[in-house]
């Protein structure tokens, strides 16, 4: 499904938080969001599900104005990974993966959903946990099992907030692939995401946000170390190889490097340690 | 494991569930029908079921089985389901475990509305000949406990709609109305007659054994199909305990399920609480003994919880009812016994959600 976003202001408690964003992805589209701590990433997609309700601007779902969709068909076509979640009571992984069935469900899950549940769970192999409590898990494992809630609800628009956030390498590419996967077969992909090597690896759109605005949009092509600097005030080196385009952190920028220095020894001491022979 | 495994665990599971949903039935109504038979009047088995199959139609038998031992069991059954399955609707709108009648305020809101009318509207003292104490007119006591208990409903929701007061604010809240009743009470109290206060405490000792058949009739008729409504929307309740956000992105319309959620639920126990007067601990362990059974699924929890309130509640009253024979001890004493260690117990216990 497209998504047009027209002229898109958020505030929370008149805390301006997203400003004028404007913004087109196409059916089967990968879209990556990327931007510092705060920037809006979430309150940005959150919109897009209506979790939240923006004050000004469009959005646009396939030319129907998400505003005007009833809440349960916006669920049977868009499945959201919040960034956290902890759930009040304790359920199992098979019972959170079949809660993406939700907006199909009636009264009862239908053998159709169970299938459904039971496919995600074997791709994302998740089965040998199925009975598990979630409570009981590792962030990772309850990471992959609300993906697999998402991708059960079998929506057209996924929303992913940094679904790799507490993944391993191997999982991280896991996921990412069955992601990449859902783009491929024509399902509208919008993602989160802090890793700008994974960004450039999977995305076919790439977003850059500082402050509730958009600084760059484009192909992966914009990673450049003149468009990252500014946005996250750390110098980086850009290579690439082949298709693959790698980025490099270098060093914090000179504005943030004395404020770092003004907060005295201590600071100094573990940016000397983190990135060891760069001063 | 293939595609057959998975599903055959979960099938497997719910089977095993669906097993204990059972059991829980059949040994209700079994202790139901044991109920009949033990009472502080011995009564013979033969004379017993001469009544029950229709055969006998007065006489004190009859009269002990039709017009005591009956309604009081029915009372409990229905009582308890009430409680039990509004104490789990509590707790899953407002995703904490603490979600109760009890806790909310609305039991302690109920006494006072009682306490309001016995000694301000008078419905208590007028007729009270020496020591026995009569409430003469429990309707306007029942009407005045039910009116202050939506009032004290009506000030949490109001902070939730006006304020975005969250959940946990919601608790404290009840919490806070809930000792503010309760010095209200003992303010009543200071200054009422002896007679009065006998009253008030009468009334708030929660007792199954003084609602007539028309009062079953009427919890039931709204017991029932709201419960109903409970178990329709299992799969909102569902989706809210992932969070807020999450409910939202399934389809759910969090703000509207959440008051709905707590009117309903905060309707039935009132009007319980409105005619069996205070039973503590129902309505706030029972959800919790559930989950710690058979896990948190709303579909099997809420059903599963209205069944195990019943049990609770009729064993609860039959013990009562003979422990210290011939007196009868009201229920509402011994759940607060028996569920304030139990409560604690599974506070321990069931470290792993809170
Ligand atoms: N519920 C809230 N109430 C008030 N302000 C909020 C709320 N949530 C976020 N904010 C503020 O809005 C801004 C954007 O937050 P947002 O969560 O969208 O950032 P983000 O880009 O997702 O950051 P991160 O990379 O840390 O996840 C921040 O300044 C944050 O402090
Ligand atoms: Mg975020």
């Amino acid at each position: 499904m497209k998504i047009d976003v027209e002229g898109l202001e958020f505030s929370y408690n008149g805390v301006p938080t997203l400003k004028n964003m404007n913004l087109n992805v196409n059916k089967g589209e990968f879209l990556s969001i990327i931007g510092p701590n705060g920037s809006g990433k979430t309150t940005f997609l959150k919109c897009i599900n209506r979790i939240l309700n923006p004050e000004k601007g469009s959005i646009m779902i396939n030319e129907f104005d998400l505003d005007k969709l009833h809440r349960n068909d916006i669920a049977k076509q868009v499945g959201y990974i919040p960034q956290a979640e902890r759930g009040a009571f304790p359920t199992t992984v098979f019972d959170t993966v079949l809660m993406g069935r939700k907006p199909h469900i009636n009264w009862v899950p239908t053998s159709r959903d169970l299938d459904i549940v039971v496919e995600v769970m074997e791709m994302l192999d998740l089965s040998h946990i199925s009975m598990k409590n979630i409570n009981e898990l590792s962030g990772g494992q309850r990471q992959k099992v609300i993906i697999g809630r998402a991708l059960a609800q079998q929506p057209e628009i996924l929303l992913l907030d940094e679904p790799t956030s507490s993944l391993d390498l191997k999982h991280q590419l896991e996921v990412l692939d069955i992601t990449r996967d859902q783009a491929d077969n024509d399902v509208t992909v919008i993602m989160s995401v802090h890793d700008l090597n994974l960004a450039a690896r999977y995305s076919d759109k790439i977003i850059m946000m500082k402050d509730g605005e958009i600084f760059h949009a484009g192909g992966p092509e914009i990673l450049t170390p003149e468009n990252i600097e500014p946005v996250y005030d750390v110098s980086v080196d850009v290579h690439r190889t082949g298709e693959q385009i790698w980025i490099l952190p270098k060093k914090l920028n000179k504005a943030t490097e004395l404020k770092a220095d003004n907060n005295g020894y201590r600071n100094n001491r573990l940016r000397a340690q983190r990135v060891p022979g760069t001063c | 494991m293939g595609q057959s495994s998975i599903l055959d665990l979960y099938k497997k599971d719910i089977g095993k569930k669906l097993v204990f949903g059972v059991s829980i039935l059949i040994f209700l109504i079994i202790l139901m029908s044991f109920a009949v038979l033990v009472g502080p009047v011995n009564i013979p088995l033969p004379e017993i079921l001469s009544v029950l199959t229709g055969q006998t139609k007065s006489g004190m038998a009859y009269h002990i089985i039709w017009n005591i031992r009956m309604p009081q069991i029915l009372t409990a059954v229905i009582a308890g389901a009430g409680l039990a399955i509004s104490g789990a609707v509590m707790q899953s709108v407002l995703r904490n475990p603490l979600g109760s009648p009890f806790t909310l305020g609305i039991s302690h809101a109920a006494a006072f509305g009682a306490a309001f009318a016995i000694v301000i509207l008078g419905t208590g003292t007028t007729h009270s000949s020496g020591d026995v104490v009569n409430i003469n007119n429990p309707y306007i006591t029942t009407i005045s406990a039910f009116m202050f208990s939506m009032i004290s409903t009506g000030v949490i929701l109001a902070l939730a709609k006006y304020k975005q007061a969250s959940p946990e604010t919601m608790i404290l809240t009840g919490v806070a109305i809930g000792s503010v009743f309760t010095a209200g009470i003992s303010a009543i109290q200071y200054f009422a007659e002896d007679t009065a206060i006998a009253a008030i405490i009468f009334w708030q000792f929660g007792d199954v054994g003084k609602t007539s058949w028309t009062e079953i009739g009427l919890i039931t008729a709204v017991v029932v199909p709201l419960s109903l409504w409970f178990a329709y929307n299992s799969w909102n309740f569902n989706a809210l305990n992932s969070g807020d956000d999450t409910a939202k992105s399934l389809g759910v319309d969090v703000d509207k399920l959440r008051i709905k959620g707590m009117v309903i639920s905060s309707t039935v126990s009132a009007l319980i609480v409105s005619f069996v007067g205070i039973i503590g601990f129902v309505g706030l362990v029972v959800p919790h003994i559930v989950r710690k059974l058979i896990g948190g699924n709303e579909m099997l929890l809420l059903p599963f919880s209205f069944f195990t309130g019943s049990l609770l509640l009729l064993i609860s009253d039959t013990v009562a009812r003979n422990i210290i024979s011939p007196e009868v001890l009201p229920v509402g004493i011994l759940t607060s016994f028996l569920g304030a260690p139990l409560f604690i117990y599974l506070v321990i216990k069931g470290r792993e959600y809170w």
